[in-house]
């Protein structure tokens, strides 16, 4: 059993990547994910565990420095927010097409521009669609808890490493700023060089005479090895949403209403089900943990169970494309969100369940 | 005749070789240009120093942006101007192993200012190999940072106008101010004199990287492009001379941390 601590979100994804034998975290002050750095820099594990730990001139230069270090088969992470994350696309798609696995937490804020501080969700296509320019997806995690923003460090990487590709945490200002009780994994020692050239053995390490040299770039000026290129990503891609769905189901059992909601307002509508309950309303949750893969599947089962679906989300509703999608616009799939930073209530998710799925 | 040249002309004789770090690839560069000299004399020095197998090379966006092609080392290629943040992460992650980044003058002055200056001012423990031929060859001979007022390009083709286009940037001079940076030295190609003082010039700049632990080594290259200036290449060379030296001196800025007076 690890220890228990009582943590902010961003804290645990700072202290879990110390604990997960992470070689580097290059970042960028931004509200409301500046704690991250603000702890690494504070704990020094550049004087215990070795874990390089940089402050960047900007989100660009964090992610070309990711892109760097994850080249030479580093176990490396930068964490941002909306408007940093976005400036991060250029680096992350280089990252995909280049095939380097490297972890990008995400804690969103209000947008579109400067947006606000204050949690959101609406980055939910950027993360799942690609974000950047090219045929790309990137692994996408949705932690629901504290905990899961200390679990997800170490899953993340397993997933990258597995797959050779970027992996993106996507919170929100809620899980990152509140304060839960995480219980923290024992220490993981970082890799060994020998480690790292048995693990990845396509990195740059330096070219002894033994091999050929490596080369990591997302260039090809042949278009039809291009093309091959991207088949061998779209595989990829299949592969993951075959083998790495992940959700959870709450209250599903006997449910004749759902919601699908991910990350802060996932909790926000396991309130909202009690809620209805009360009242004799039988509603259940689907929670994503992998938003990319989707659970398409998931979703397409329970729709033979339920009336209706409401998608809950902190936006003007992008998650519901994909619940669309996955039951064939069969069923009614409806919205609920506030934008901007506003949270929703409980009560005003099961109100929107009750107005626009069982009274609609 | 010909069976004395024969005589001469054997391997036990050759007093030069082209050195294994560059492989068989026919190079991309225009017939002419001064990058395949720029390669080579670092992959010699690299070769000199027993260092290829510890190095990592960072190819730009630009026309340099195939040296991985050329270079037989490890090597990355790095987005538009952000070599020197790719070489900080290398370099942070791995600091026994020599990082240099190969850069042109539209990747390094004008989209990845940022991360030079950055990289500089922090004295990242790395080797910056600037080439600077005041123009953009691989997108066609588009203005550049570090095009001279007045001179042509497809997108100044009337010439530089610095009050409508600006000026052009001394990055070198820029950099030299820097803390972060120990030697600053900028060199050409074009002759074979100046072939030998920037290789002595890339080699200073390795063996700093390998005795100390922190300092940027900067080695801007003054080069031609014959194909963007549109000039024959002994004609460019000319020109290269009588223009871009009188605006880009040739010669050491800063050496072992210090500005050298002039």
């Amino acid at each position: 059993m690890g220890e228990l601590k009582l943590m902010k979100g961003n804290e645990a994804i700072a202290e879990a990547a110390i604990r997960a034998g992470v070689d580097a975290y290059f970042g960028y002050p931004i509200t409301p994910q500046s704690e991250v750095i603000e702890y690494l820099m504070a704990e020094k594990p550049y004087e215990t565990t070795g874990m390089v730990v940089l402050q960047a001139e900007s989100e660009i230069a964090a992610i070309n420095m990711v892109y760097g270090a994850a080249a030479s088969g580093k176990k490396v992470m930068t964490s941002s927010s909306s408007p940093g994350i976005s400036l991060k696309q250029e680096g992350i798609s280089y990252m995909a097409g280049a095939e380097l696995p490297c972890l990008i937490a995400n804690v969103v804020r209000g947008g579109p521009g400067l947006g606000t501080i204050q949690p959101s969700q609406a980055d939910y296509f950027q993360a799942t669609k690609g974000g950047g320019h090219g045929d790309y997806h990137l692994i996408v995690l949705a932690p629901a808890s504290v905990q899961e923003m200390a679990d997800f460090v170490s899953k993340g990487f397993d997933l990258a490493f597995k797959y050779r590709a970027p992996v993106m945490i996507l919170s929100d200002g809620l899980i990152g700023q509140m304060m839960e009780k995480v219980i923290l994994s024992e220490h993981t020692p970082r890799w060994t060089d020998e480690e790292i050239i048995k693990i990845s053995p396509w990195a740059t390490t330096g070219k002894p005479a033994t091999r050929e040299r490596n080369i990591i770039t997302s260039l090809d000026l042949d278009s039809y090895r291009q093309e091959q290129h991207n088949i061998h990503l779209q595989k990829k891609y299949k592969e993951i949403r075959e083998n790495e769905v992940e959700y959870e189901e709450y209250m599903c059992e006997d449910a004749e209403y759902l919601y699908v909601a991910y990350g802060s307002s996932a909790r926000i509508a396991q309130k909202a089900i009690q809620l209805g309950r009360d009242k004799g309303i039988k509603a259940g949750l689907l929670r994503p943990i992998t938003l990319y893969p989707f659970p398409s599947e998931a979703i397409r089962r329970l729709s033979q169970q339920v009336k209706g679906i409401l998608s809950l989300e902190l936006s003007a509703g992008q998650m519901i494309e994909d619940i669309r999608l996955s039951v064939d616009c069969q069923m009614k799939v409806e919205h609920f969100g506030r934008m901007g930073g506003v949270i929703h209530s409980p009560a005003e998710a099961l109100q929107a369940l009750e107005e626009k799925i069982i009274g609609g | 005749m010909k069976d004395e040249i024969s005589e001469i002309v054997n391997v036990e004789n050759l007093v030069y070789k082209k050195t294994p770090l560059m492989t068989d690839n026919i190079l991309s560069y225009c017939p002419g240009c001064g990058h395949g000299t720029a390669h080579r004399i670092t992959m010699e020095v690299l070769e000199e120093l027993g260092i290829g197998e510890n190095t990592i090379g960072i190819a730009p966006v630009g026309c340099s942006v195939l040296a991985y092609e050329f270079m037989n080392i490890d090597m990355q290629q790095a987005a538009h101007g952000r070599a020197p943040a790719v070489a900080t992460g290398i370099k942070r992650t791995w600091p026994h192993k020599i990082v240099f980044t190969y850069q042109g003058d539209g990747d390094l002055a004008a989209i990845g200012t940022a991360e030079t200056i950055h990289a500089c001012n922090r004295g990242e423990n790395i080797v910056i190999i600037f080439v600077n031929n005041g123009i953009y060859g691989m997108t066609g001979g588009q203005m550049a940072p570090t095009t001279l007022p007045g001179m042509k390009s497809s997108t100044s083709p009337y010439g530089r106008d610095v009050h409508i286009m600006g000026n052009p940037l001394k990055m070198t001079e820029l950099v030299a101010e820097l803390p972060g940076t120990r030697f600053v030295t900028r060199q050409a190609v074009h002759t074979p004199g100046n072939v030998r003082k920037a290789k002595r010039a890339i080699k200073k700049a390795f063996e700093n990287q390998i005795n100390f632990k922190e300092g940027v080594n900067f080695v801007e290259i003054v080069s031609n492009c014959n194909s963007g200036w549109k000039m024959t290449p002994v004609h460019s060379n000319e020109w290269m001379v009588e223009n871009m030296f009188p605006f880009y001196p040739l010669g050491d800025i800063k050496v072992d941390g210090e500005l050298v007076n002039k």
